[in-house]
C-alpha cells in the first residue's frame, strides 16, 4: 500500500493503453514514454505493460505503508527514499513509513514510478490506464490527489541490494538544446507547398506550452501553407500523426488525441521519437528530419530487440546480485 | 482513384474518397474493415468517412505485405447493406447551449429558426465513430450546413453539444476540445465505458434530431 503525498491534476495511473479500442474512438492512451515505463517494470521483474504512475507535476511525495519494491524511471530527476539519494532509473525496497520524494527533472520532462507486481486497478476496457478525457481508467478516471492510497497486485517486494540497483544506461532523453524527430511523410505531405516542406524541415519548431497528452502544439516563424485548398473527410489518427490546421502551425498528436480527425498531415512521427518528444521541455526547439519506410522498421526492429536484450540481462544479472 | 497513404510505420490510411460522400464506398470500407479485423496480423481497423485505417505491428509484419493485402482485400470488398437502427436524439438549440448558430446561419444565409429546421429535416447515418469515445460521424447534413471546421480548435466544447463540422454532423460524448460549431445540446448518454457496449451508436445507424419538450 502507497499513499499520495501530493496532488497534481495531471500525475496519472499508466500502462500500455487501448490500442484496441480506438474503433470505438476510445484514445490509444498509455504511457507517454513507454520505454521509461518498461524499464521500470523489468528491474522489478513486472511483466513490462504493468500499470506505473506517469509523473509530470513536482515535486511528487509518495510514503510506503508496507514494505515494497519500486522504481523510479524517465526524467532525470533528483530522488531521495527519506534521505538516501537515488541513482537514475534505480529500483530498490522502501520499508513501511518512508518517503519517495521526486524533484523537478535536471533532464527530460516526465518521471516513471513503477511498484513490485504493478498498481491494482480494475482494468477498463482492456487496460489501467487513466482516461481523462473520458472519465474512466486508473483511479477512478482522474488523476492522483494527495491521501489516494493504492496498491499492488502481487508481492509487494523483490529480493534486491539493500542499497538497490539500476540501468548502466539510463533511457535516453533529449539535450536542452533541441530534440530531433524522424518522421515519415503522411497522407497530404505532398500537398503542401515545397517551400513549406523546406520550412518544416530545416526550421527550428519550438514546443508551445500548449503540450499535454492529447497533443504538443509547436510554434515557428514561417507558416506551413497547402498548393491548394483541402477540405478533407474525418479519419483516422494516430498517435504521432503531425497535423496542420489553417493557422500554419503544426500540432503533434500525443497518446490520448482523438482516433480521428480532419486536419491535413504532413507526417507521422516514429514511435521511438515520440517517447522523446514526450520528454521535451516546453521552449525546447524541435527538429524534424524524414527516413524512409525501410529505415523506420529498421529502427523500431531494432530497439525491440534492444527491450528484449535488456529483459534478459537484467533476469540474469538479478541471479547474480550480492546481497 | 483509391490512395494508400503511410500512417507512420505501423499504419495504412486508404483514402476512397472521390469528391462528395458516397455511400457506396462507405459500405466497402465497412466491409474491408470486418473482412481484416479477425486477422492476427491486423491490430485494428478504424473506418474514417470513406477511408480506413488499419495498423499493425511492423516489427512482426512488413509494411509492404500489409499494403498488398489491404489492397486486394478491398478491391474485392462488395458494398453489402449493414442492419441500421434508427435512434432519435433531443436537441435543445441555440441560445447559452448554441453559441455558433448565428454564425452558422449567416453561413447558411437563412434564419436561426431555418438552421435548426434544416439540421432536424435530415436522416442521418453513422458513417464512422472515432475522433473520441463514442463521437459519432453523421453524414446526411444538408449541404447549405456544410460550413468548414473552425480554423483553431477550441479547447472546451461541453458533453453533449450537437455540433456541425466540415459536412458532417455530430454530438460531443465528453467535453473535449474541438473544431466543430455548437448549434445545441442533447442530454443523451452517447459512451458509458461500464455499460456492455459502451458506445449507444453503430456503425450505420440512422440518426435523427428532434426538438427537446
Amino acid at each position: 500500500m502507497i499513499e499520495i503525498l501530493t496532488g497534481s491534476s495531471l500525475n496519472t495511473i499508466q500502462d500500455f493503453g487501448r490500442p484496441h479500442a480506438m474503433a470505438m474512438g476510445v484514445a490509444q492512451g498509455g504511457a507517454m514514454d513507454r520505454l521509461a515505463l518498461s524499464h521500470g517494470n523489468l528491474l522489478l521483474d513486472n511483466p513490462v505493460d504493468a500499470a506505473g504512475i506517469e509523473i509530470v507535476f513536482f515535486p511528487f511525495r509518495v510514503r510506503f505503508h508496507a514494505e515494497t519494491s519500486f522504481a523510479a524511471t524517465g526524467a532525470a530527476c533528483p530522488a531521495t527514499l527519506d534521505d538516501l539519494k537515488l541513482p537514475r532509473d534505480w529500483a530498490i525496497t522502501a520499508r513501511p513509513g518512508q518517503t519517495l520524494t521526486l524533484r523537478a527533472p535536471e533532464q527530460g520532462a516526465r518521471a516513471y514510478l513503477t511498484l513490485r507486481g504493478g498498481l491494482d486497478m480494475p482494468p477498463v476496457l482492456g487496460a489501467r490506464s487513466t482516461d481523462l478525457k473520458g472519465g474512466f481508467g486508473g483511479l477512478e478516471g482522474r488523476a492522483l490527489q494527495k491521501g489516494d492510497r493504492l496498491s499492488c497486485l502481487a508481492a509487494s517486494t523483490l529480493r534486491l541490494p539493500a542499497a538497490g540497483y539500476g540501468l548502466t544506461r539510463p533511457c535516453p532523453l533529449p539535450p536542452a538544446d533541441g530534440t530531433r524527430i524522424r518522421v515519415l511523410p503522411a497522407a497530404e505531405h505532398d500537398v503542401f507547398t515545397p517551400e513549406s516542406l523546406q520550412t518544416f524541415h530545416s526550421a527550428a519548431w519550438t514546443l508551445t506550452p500548449s503540450a499535454n497528452r492529447m497533443g504538443y502544439r509547436l510554434e515557428g516563424q514561417n507558416v506551413l501553407k497547402l498548393s491548394r485548398p483541402l477540405s478533407l473527410f474525418s479519419h483516422g489518427i494516430l498517435p504521432g500523426t503531425v497535423q496542420v490546421p489553417p493557422a500554419g502551425q503544426p500540432i503533434i498528436q500525443m497518446m490520448d488525441a482523438n482516433t480521428c480527425g480532419g486536419y491535413p498531415k504532413i507526417a507521422t512521427v516514429i514511435a521511438p521519437d515520440l517517447r522523446l518528444l514526450s520528454q521535451t521541455v516546453v521552449g525546447t526547439p524541435v527538429h524534424f528530419e524524414t527516413i524512409t519506410r525501410d529505415d523506420a522498421v529498421q529502427i523500431i526492429r531494432r530497439e525491440a530487440a534492444e527491450l528484449s536484450r535488456l529483459a534478459t540481462e537484467i533476469a540474469t544479472l538479478r541471479t547474480q546480485l550480492v546481497f | 482513384m483509391t490512395r494508400i497513404h503511410m500512417a507512420g510505420a505501423g499504419g495504412l490510411l486508404l483514402d476512397a474518397a472521390d469528391g462528395p460522400f458516397s455511400d457506396t464506398t462507405q459500405r466497402r470500407i465497412w466491409a474491408t474493415s470486418r473482412a481484416l479485423n479477425p486477422r492476427p496480423d491486423v491490430l485494428q481497423t478504424i473506418p474514417g468517412v470513406n477511408n480506413l485505417l488499419v495498423t499493425f505491428d511492423a516489427v512482426q509484419t512488413d509494411p509492404s505485405v500489409m499494403e498488398e493485402l489491404l489492397r486486394t482485400v478491398w478491391t474485392q470488398a462488395s458494398a453489402e447493406e449493414v442492419p441500421s437502427r434508427e435512434i432519435v436524439v433531443p436537441v435543445v438549440y441555440g441560445g447559452e447551449f448554441g453559441e455558433d448558430l448565428a454564425l452558422v446561419a449567416r453561413f447558411a444565409n437563412l434564419t436561426e429558426e431555418e438552421t435548426i429546421d434544416a439540421h432536424m429535416a435530415s436522416r442521418y447515418s453513422v458513417a464512422a465513430i472515432g475522433a473520441m469515445a463514442g463521437f459519432v460521424y453523421l453524414t446526411g447534413l444538408d449541404p447549405r450546413l456544410a460550413i468548414p471546421r473552425r480554423d483553431s480548435p477550441r479547447l472546451r466544447v461541453e458533453e453533449g453539444a450537437v455540433v456541425i463540422g466540415g459536412g458532417h454532423a455530430g454530438m460531443m460524448p465528453c467535453t473535449s476540445p474541438s473544431g466543430w460549431h455548437i448549434l445545441g445540446r442533447t442530454d443523451l448518454c452517447l459512451f458509458d465505458a461500464f455499460r456492455p457496449e459502451p458506445g449507444l451508436l453503430r456503425l450505420g445507424d440512422t440518426v435523427r434530431f428532434v426538438r427537446a419538450s
